[in-house]
């Protein structure tokens, strides 16, 4: 969250974005249970992020889902998102239209997640 | 992992017998006044009415379509029912059929909803067919359409699906002997575009790079004959083929800023999309070289240009493309278009937000932020270099 927060470029990018987004991480080989963070972005600013806790019912206007796996490659820029949407390895769910609208700021938060230190399982 | 998506393609003089092959009732042709006109139409009702079916004409496609007039399409289309589309026309055709096509079979949907991730479910009810009679848009390759919303005074560059590629293309020289020269020219250049951004996109790949590569030998070779002797088949089908080609490339790579400020252009000053592009091309070839110019060589050796230093190389492909511009009689810079500096300084902030909002910025080699997008208007209009 501070991260994005201090991020001019996607403050810039994500100027007129409403939405909060629950960001999933689906288990795989290498991850045994699933994993959830829910983000609520609003005109360049995340004005909250947390895990979603365990059966907790939390709902968001935008689902991004992928496996673990496919995160790692998505973090470490192997995959470019909107093609990781194209060919399937992750799942949008919301106004995609909206999404399309807003690549700037969608390439914004996967450069800012890169660059958060990241220790994978 | 990736995917490679091509209609069927039917190339040649005699490629309009392919249409009694397919299958099809009920056809409407969706076309424009001008195609209508010149007989090209006549020629394809003609081929059509071959096999026992019933065929109709809707000629009232708009240049740059607008969302209105792809209404308008689709509400011929669900009068009539058609089992098969047969798209007849340059880009803007093909285009207004393939979103009047959706709207047609899926009544539910809006166009601006329309996104590559949509599953659109066609085919429920037609096929699409389509004959272009421009060498240019490769529209009748790609799974993209560009639709104009006009309320928003820009250009949709989403509307994309890989449902959405043509069942069959039909690519009959013949039809390019009527185009104008101006059209020849602005349709030649957004087909070299759309190859060598194609080529050098982040979405690049050994697919899209042979027919990228090649439609840009071609085009260098016989764009300049087509245009000065419209009447050169040889040199009208060779572009006919290598637009397709740079369509298909592009379609499974991706274009890039070019386009993207292309659109810009295209929905504010309501320039030619051909012009537009052709216009942004060599600045956008500058400022990408930074990242890109290993590649930008290999599609300078293409062409003849033998240097090994990759930024000399990139420097003489910008000179080549400048002298191919000067050649077809297209301008080289915004002011040289005609667009007032007034109207481009009125214009600019708008220019430069529908640039950075284009998914085509993105997969750039190099993606300039908001200024450098400002910088780089400035140079397409001074027609300055761009050194930055």
């Amino acid at each position: 969250m501070e991260q994005v927060n201090a991020n001019k470029k996607y403050e810039d990018a994500a100027k007129t974005w409403e939405g909060d987004f629950l960001f999933v991480v689906q288990p795989d080989a290498e991850l045994k249970e699933p994993s959830t963070m829910y983000m609520d972005l609003w005109h360049g600013k995340c004005r909250d992020a947390a895990l979603v806790k365990p059966g907790e019912d939390k709902k968001a206007a935008f689902v991004y889902s992928g496996s673990y796996g496919n995160w790692k490659k998505l973090i470490n820029k192997q995959i470019d998102p909107i093609q990781g949407l194209l060919t399937g390895k992750f799942k949008l769910k919301g106004d995609m239209a909206k999404v399309m609208r807003a690549v700037r700021a969608a390439k914004e938060l996967v450069e800012t997640a890169s660059k958060v230190p990241t220790e994978f399982a | 992992m990736w995917f490679f998506t091509s209609p069927k393609i039917a190339f040649g003089e005699d490629s309009l017998e392919q249409l009694s092959a397919i299958e099809g009732k009920r056809v409407l042709v969706i076309t424009d006044p001008i195609v209508s006109k010149l007989g090209m139409l006549e020629v394809v009702t003609n081929e059509l009415k071959k096999e026992p079916r019933t065929v109709e004409v809707f000629d009232q496609v708009e240049a740059e379509p607008s969302f209105e007039n792809v209404e308008t399409v689709a509400a011929a289309l669900r009068s009539f029912q058609p089992d098969l589309i047969v798209a007849l026309g340059g880009g803007s055709c093909i285009d207004a059929a393939k979103g009047a096509w959706v709207l047609y079979e899926r009544p539910d949907l809006k166009l601006d909803a329309v996104t590559p991730m949509t599953k659109l479910d066609l085919r429920k009810k037609a096929r699409l067919v389509a004959i272009p009679t421009t060498a240019g848009t490769g529209s009748d390759a790609t799974w993209v359409a560009v639709l104009t919303d006009r309320s928003q005074n820009m250009k949709l560059d989403y509307f994309a699906s890989r449902e959405l590629v043509p069942d069959y293309s039909i690519l009959n020289p013949k039809f390019l002997l009527k185009l104008p020269k101006q059209a020849t020219s602005y349709t030649g250049l957004d087909a070299i575009d759309q190859a060598i951004e194609a080529y050098v996109n982040q979405w690049r790949n050994d697919f899209a790079d042979g027919l990228a590569l090649r439609s840009i030998q071609i085009l260098f070779e016989y764009l300049p004959k087509a245009f000065d002797n419209p009447d050169d088949l040889l040199a009208r089908q060779k572009t006919q083929n290598a637009a397709t080609m740079a369509g298909l490339a592009f379609s499974n790579s991706q274009v890039g800023l070019a386009h993207a400020t292309g659109h810009a252009l295209g929905a504010i000053f309501h320039m030619p999309h051909g012009l537009a592009v052709g216009i942004s091309n060599p600045y956008v070839i500058q400022f990408s070289s930074r990242d890109a110019a290993q590649l930008y060589r290999d599609i300078a050796h293409v062409i003849g240009i033998e240097e090994q230093s990759d930024q000399k190389a990139t420097a003489m492909l910008v000179e080549s493309i400048k002298k191919l511009m000067n050649h077809v009689e297209t301008p080289l810079s915004l002011r040289e278009a005609g667009i007032s500096h007034s109207a481009f300084l009125q214009s600019l902030d708008n220019l430069i937000e529908q640039t950075n909002r284009s998914t085509c910025t993105f997969v750039n080699p190099r993606v300039p932020d908001p200024e450098e997008v400002r910088k780089l208007f400035v140079c397409m209009y001074e027609g300055q270099p761009v050194d930055f």
